[in-house]
C-alpha cells in the first residue's frame, strides 16, 4: 500500500467520531477540558496541610562550598524545614545514579559545578515565603576556575569537574566509535572530492510551557508515597525513585497527569523531585515544589552541544561515497545523557542518513564542563537530530564544491525502493522507505524550478533569497529489549485492555502524553481492531498503579511500541471473542471470519455477533468450553523487532537582508512519510510543532555561557522561541510508506520534523548568502551572526568570551 | 491588604499580600486554576486574563492593581453549558495539543474577534505574538481563531448547526 498527497487542510476542521474505519482526522477527547481551562497539571494540585518547596541554587559555575549557615531560614515564622546537602548525604541520598552510569549530585555538598545547580532546598507553608527563606541561607563559596569552552576541556592543567570521582584527573567522558575506520579512509584515499566542515550544533533547551515539578505525598500509615509529577516516564521514575529512596517500589504511586509539554525535558528525574520527597518524609506533609522559568532553562536537562567535524567523500560527478565525522559532545557537569545503555552518543551513528554509501566512521569523545546536566533531549531521538545536520550540511557543502543542485545531488543519491530492507554502514537496518518519491513530492509542491528561478532573477536585482533542503532518515521506537535498555529496563511497553459487559472498553497503556492526543489516537487503534467506536473506548495512562510497565514517551516511541501493545492486546481479546462467539452461536470458531466489526458465520453472514453481545454473554451465564475464562480482556508486553524509519524531505525558503541579517522564513514545505496515519490530523500537528521548533533552533534559540560561566539563555528574554511572527504557514505533504514489522505498518513522528527541519533552515540561510561567498555559519542565525558572517566573521555561538 | 476582585461575574473579597501576583491570586487564592504561570517575564502568555476589557499577563500584574475591577478568565468563557466560538474553534481544528497555553491563547483571541470579527491571518498571528505555543508552530491556532470568525453565531440557537 502506498499513497502520495499534499494536505489542504486550511481552515478545515475535523470530524467528531463517527462510523466506518475508526481511522481518520478524529477529533481529540482531551480538548473538551483542556478548551475550558479544566486540565488538571501538576501545580493546578492543592492538598489539605500541602507545604511548598524551593530550591536555593548555586550561583557560580564552579565553586568549592566552605560552609552553609540556614539558622536564619529555619527561624523563619513560615518554615517547616530546610534541608541540605549533608542532611541528605546522612540519609545515602547526596547523590543519585543518572541515566548513563554517572552521579548527580542532588543538593551540592562538596562543589557547585555548574550556575544554577541545587544547593539547598526550603520548605515552607506558602509559596513566596519558601523564596524568602532562599535569601536567608548563607552559603560561603571559594570560586574555582570554570570549565566553559569545551575544545579546551581535555588541554593539560584544565580543571577538574569532577574530583569527587576517585583517581579522576581529567574531564574525560568516553570515547566511542561505530562504522569501519580502515574501510572508510581507504575509500576517502581514493576518491574524487572530499569536502570538510566544522560546525556547532550548539546547546538548546526543550523549554515546555510548563516547567517541571512535583507533589510529593508521603501517607505516614500506610507507608504510600504519591507522587504528581511532570513525568514522560511514570514507570521507569517509579523504578528510579525505588531505587535511589529506598522506598519499596510498590509502595509508590507516580502520577503524571496532563503535562504541559515535554520535548524531553520531562524524561530525567532531576534534584527537586528527590527534595520534594524528602521534604514530605521530614515534614509529613504533602510538598510542592514548581520551577521557575529560570532554574527550567539553567538546570534541567539541556539538548544537543556537539561540535562536530564532517568530511565527505565523491567522485567528480556527484556519487557520494564515505562520510566521516569526528564529534566532541559537552556533557556538562554530569554525566546524565537520556539513551539506551549501549549507546552512549545515542544513536548518532545513523549519520549515514538516507544516502546508499559505501563506507561510514564516526567518532565521538565527550566530556564535563561546568554546565548543567543532560544532553539527550529536545525532541532530538536519541541524537538523530545531530547526525541529520551534519549529513545534511555536508551534502550541501558537496553540491557548493561540485557546482550542482543540492536536489539533483540528492536524488542521485538516495536510497532506492528496492534497497529495502537496508543495512548502513553502521549497522541500522531501515525497515521500508520510498526517498525519491518523498523528494519528487516536496519538489512539486514547492515549486523547485520556478523558485531557482526568482532566485537568480532576485540576486541580479540584489536580493538575496535562499532555498535550504533536508532529506531525513529518523529511527524511532525503541527497542528490542535486548539491545536497548535504560539502566537495565529493558524498552519494551504493557498494555491491558478489558471490555466491560455493555461493550465498553478501558485500555491502560504505559506511555504518557504531554500532548500528542493519546486519548485519542490509542482509543481509534483499539475501536478500529474491535469494531467499536471511539468513544467507547476509554485510555487510561499516567498511573502507574493503574498502567501496567513500560518505558514512557520519548524517542517518539509510543505509536511504534505502545500504539503496537495496542493493536496486539485487542487482537487477542478479539481471538478470545471468537471462542465465545461460537459457544453463542454453537458452531466452531473455525466457521467464524472477522468482518465489519464481528465475528460471522462462514457462508451466513447474517449470523454474527459484535463486541458487545460477545462481552456481554463472556460476563453472563454461557457455558464457555474448557480453559476459556470468563470475561473480556487481555494482556501483553509488546517487545518492538528493530525501529520503525519514518523519513522526509524538507524545502526551507527564506529571504535574507544583508544590510540588518534579519532572515525571514517565506515558505517551508514538509513532505513527512510516517508509514501508516491514525490520526492524521494528530500526525500534521506532530510535524507543524516540530517545524517550529527546527525555525527556533536554527535561528533564534541558543543556551549560551561567558568566562565565567553564567548561564545566558536563562528567561524567555535571553532563551528566543518563535513566535507566530517567525513560523510561516506550513505546507504539508504526506507519502505512506508502511513499516513491514509494525503490526499496522504506523511509524513514529513525533520528532520527525524537530529532526529534519534545522538543516534546512540553515541550508536556505547559507543558499541566500552564497554570493557573499558564505561557506557556513553555526546556528542560531540570529541577525549579529548573519551580519558577521556576510562580513566574514561568523560568530562563535556558544561562547560569549573576548 | 483586603482586595475585592470581581471574577468571571463573582465577586471575591481576600486578604492578600501586597506583592501576591494576580496570577498566582487566581490560581492559588480562588483555585482558578485554567490560567497558567509559564515564564515570569510577560513572555510566554499563558497566564493571558483579561484585567476589565483587556487582555493582560497576569504573572505582571498584582491582585492587588485588581481590586475594584473585573478579572475575565478562560472559565467565565462557557455560558449556559454552551462553549464560545473560540473554544469550540480550538478544539473542532486541532488548536492546541499539551493545552497549557491554551486558555491564555482563547483570552486574546475572543477579544481580538470582539474587536476585528474578521481579522486577516497577519492580524491573528499579530494578536497572539506575544504569546508563545511550544505545540502547535501556531499554524492551527491561526485556523482556530478563523473558524471562530466563520462561526461568531456558534452555540446560539440558529447556529448550533455551523460547519466549517
Amino acid at each position: 500500500m502506498t499513497a502520495a498527497g499534499t494536505s489542504g487542510a486550511a481552515g478545515s476542521a475535523a470530524p467528531a467520531a463517527g462510523a466506518g474505519s475508526a481511522y481518520g482526522p478524529l477529533r481529540r477527547k482531551e480538548d473538551a477540558r483542556f478548551v475550558r481551562g479544566r486540565g488538571q497539571f501538576v501545580d493546578d494540585i492543592q492538598l489539605p496541610g500541602m507545604l511548598h518547596g524551593a530550591v536555593l541554587r548555586s550561583p557560580l559555575a564552579h565553586a568549592r562550598i566552605l560552609s552553609m549557615d540556614i539558622a536564619s531560614a529555619l527561624a523563619h515564622p513560615k518554615v517547616e524545614a530546610v534541608i541540605t546537602g549533608e542532611m541528605l548525604a546522612g540519609r545515602g541520598l547526596a547523590w543519585m545514579p543518572t541515566l548513563s552510569q554517572d552521579v548527580q549530585a542532588v543538593l551540592a555538598t562538596d562543589k557547585v559545578r555548574f550556575q544554577g545547580q541545587e544547593v539547598a532546598f526550603v520548605v515552607a507553608q506558602d509559596r513566596y515565603s519558601a523564596r524568602d527563606a532562599l535569601e536567608l541561607i548563607n552559603v560561603d563559596y571559594e570560586p574555582l576556575p570554570p570549565v566553559i569552552d569545551a575544545k579546551r576541556a581535555l588541554d593539560p592543567g584544565t580543571p577538574v569537574v569532577r574530583d569527587d570521582l576517585p583517581g579522576k584527573t581529567d574531564n574525560h567522558i568516553f570515547d566511542w566509535e561505530a562504522g569501519d575506520e580502515a574501510a572508510t579512509a581507504a575509500v576517502f584515499a581514493a576518491a574524487d572530492v572530499v569536502v570538510t566542515q566544522d560546525m556547532l550544533y550548539p546547546r538548546s533547551h526543550p523549554a515546555p510551557l510548563e516547567t517541571c515539578g512535583m507533589v510529593a505525598d508521603l501517607e505516614a500509615v500506610s507507608g504510600k508515597l504519591t507522587l504528581w509529577s511532570t513525568s514522560q516516564a511514570p514507570h521507569a521514575h517509579r523504578t528510579l525513585y525505588a531505587l535511589i529512596a529506598g522506598v519499596p517500589e510498590h509502595k509508590i504511586r507516580v502520577i503524571s497527569p496532563d503535562v504541559g509539554g515535554g520535548f524531553g525535558n520531562k524524561v530525567p528525574v532531576y534534584p527537586g523531585y528527590i527534595c520534594a520527597i524528602v521534604g514530605s518524609m521530614v515534614t509529613g506533609r504533602p510538598v510542592k515544589w514548581m520551577e521557575d522559568r529560570s532554574e527550567n532553562l539553567m538546570s534541567t536537562s539541556f539538548a544537543r552541544d556537539y561540535h562536530m567535524h564532517g568530511e565527505i567523500a565523491a567522485t567528480s560527478g556527484g556519487r557520494i561515497l564515505a562520510l566521516r565525522a569526528r564529534v566532541l559532545g559537552d556533557h556538562g557537569a554530569f554525566n546524565a545523557t537520556a539513551q539506551p545503555t549501549k549507546f552512549p552518543a545515542g544513536f548518532f551513528h545513523i549519520f549515514t542518513g538516507s544516502y546508499d554509501l559505501q563506507a561510514a566512521h564516526c567518532q565521538v569523545t565527550a566530556v564535563h564542563t561546568n554546565k548543567a546536566p543532560g544532553g539527550v533531549a529536545y525532541a532530538c531521538s536519541f541524537r538523530i537530530t545531530e547526525a541529520v545536520y551534519l549529513v545534511e550540511r555536508m551534502v550541501d557543502q558537496l553540491a557548493r564544491e561540485l557546482q550542482m543542485d543540492p536536489a539533483e545531488l540528492r536524488m542521485k543519491n538516495l536510497l532506492r525502493p528496492e534497497q529495502f530492507p537496508y543495512t548502513g554502514p553502521t549497522g541500522w537496518e531501515y525497515d521500508s522507505g520510498n526517498y525519491p518519491r518523498a523528494l519528487t513530492l516536496a519538489m512539486e509542491m514547492a515549486g523547485y524550478e520556478q523558485l531557482r528561478a526568482e532566485q537568480a532573477e532576485k540576486r541580479q536585482r540584489g536580493e538575496y533569497m535562499g532555498i535550504g533542503l533536508s532529506f531525513f532518515t529518523e529511527g524511532v521506537g525503541a527497542g528490542p529489549r535486548a539491545h536497548m535498555d535504560i539502566l537495565g529496563l529493558g524498552m519494551a511497553d504493557g498494555a491491558d485492555l478489558r471490555v466491560y459487559p455493555t461493550g465498553k472498553a478501558v485500555l491502560a497503556i504505559s506511555v504518557q502524553t504531554q500532548g500528542q492526543g493519546h486519548e485519542t489516537t490509542f482509543a481509534q487503534i483499539v475501536a478500529q481492531e474491535l469494531g467499536l467506536s471511539p468513544d467507547d473506548v476509554e485510555v487510561v495512562h499516567g498511573d502507574t498503579d493503574r498502567t501496567p510497565f513500560g518505558l514512557g514517551t520519548y524517542g517518539s516511541r509510543s505509536t511504534p511500541v505502545s500504539g503496537a501493545a495496542a493493536v496486539i492486546v485487542a487482537r487477542k481479546v478479539r481471538a478470545r471473542a471468537r471462542i465465545v462467539a461460537s459457544a453463542m452461536m454453537e458452531v466452531s470458531p473455525d466457521d467464524l471470519d472477522w468482518a465489519d466489526g464481528a465475528w460471522r458465520v462462514r457462508g451466513d453472514p447474517e449470523q454474527s455477533a459484535s463486541i458487545a453481545q460477545i462481552a456481554m454473554a463472556a460476563h453472563g451465564s454461557l457455558e464457555l468450553p474448557d480453559g476459556v475464562e470468563g470475561h473480556l480482556d487481555a494482556e501483553t508486553v509488546y517487545n518492538p523487532p528493530n525501529l520503525t524509519f519514518p523519513f522526509g524531505a524538507y524545502i526551507c525558503v527564506t529571504d535574507v537582508d544583508p544590510g540588518t541579517g534579519v532572515v525571514k522564513v517565506r515558505r517551508f514545505i514538509a513532505v513527512d512519510d510516517c508509514g501508516v496515519r491514525i490520526n492524521p490530523m494528530i500526525v500534521e500537528g506532530q510535524v507543524h510543532g516540530g517545524l517550529a521548533d527546527g525555525v527556533g533552533m536554527a535561528l533564534m534559540q541558543v543556551i549560551a555561557f561567558d568566562e565565567s560561566g553564567n548561564c545566558l539563555g536563562g528567561s524567555f528574554m535571553d532563551y528566543l522561541l518563535p513566535t507566530s511572527l517567525e513560523c510561516p504557514s506550513w505546507e504539508l505533504g504526506a507519502t505512506v510508506t508502511p513499516s513491514p514489522h509494525h503490526p499496522i505498518g504506523a511509524k513514529g513522528v513525533g520528532e520527525s520534523a524537530t529532526v529534519g527541519s534545522p538543516p534546512a533552515v540553515v541550508n536556505s540561510v547559507l543558499d541566500a548568502l552564497a554570493p557573499f561567498g558564505v561557506r557556513h555559519a553555526d546556528m542560531p542565525l540570529t541577525p549579529a551572526n548573519v551580519w558577521s558572517a556576510i562580513q566574514g566573521r561568523p560568530l562563535r555561538t556558544d561562547l560569549a568570551v573576548s | 491588604m483586603q482586595i475585592t476582585v470581581t471574577v468571571n461575574g463573582t465577586a471575591y473579597k481576600r486578604e492578600v499580600e501586597p506583592r501576591l501576583l494576580l496570577i498566582h491570586f487566581l490560581r492559588d487564592d480562588l483555585r482558578l486554576t485554567g490560567s497558567h504561570w509559564g515564564c515570569d517575564t510577560s513572555n510566554c502568555g499563558a497566564c493571558v486574563v483579561w484585567l476589565d476589557d483587556t487582555p493582560v499577563k497576569s504573572c505582571t500584574v498584582l491582585a492587588a492593581m485588581a481590586d475594584g475591577h473585573r478579572v475575565r478568565t478562560v472559565e467565565g468563557l462557557e455560558q449556559g453549558g454552551q462553549l464560545d466560538p473560540v473554544q469550540e474553534g480550538f478544539a473542532q481544528c486541532h488548536g492546541l495539543q499539551c493545552g497549557f497555553c491554551t486558555p491564555g491563547m482563547i483570552m486574546t483571541a475572543r477579544w481580538l474577534l470582539d474587536h476585528h470579527p474578521d481579522p486577516s491571518v497577519q492580524e491573528i498571528r499579530e494578536a497572539i505574538s506575544g504569546q508563545i505555543c511550544r505545540c502547535t508552530g501556531y499554524e492551527n491556532i491561526v485556523r482556530s481563531i478563523q473558524w471562530a470568525a466563520k462561526n461568531a453565531d456558534w452555540g446560539q440557537a440558529d447556529g448550533a448547526e455551523a460547519t466549517a
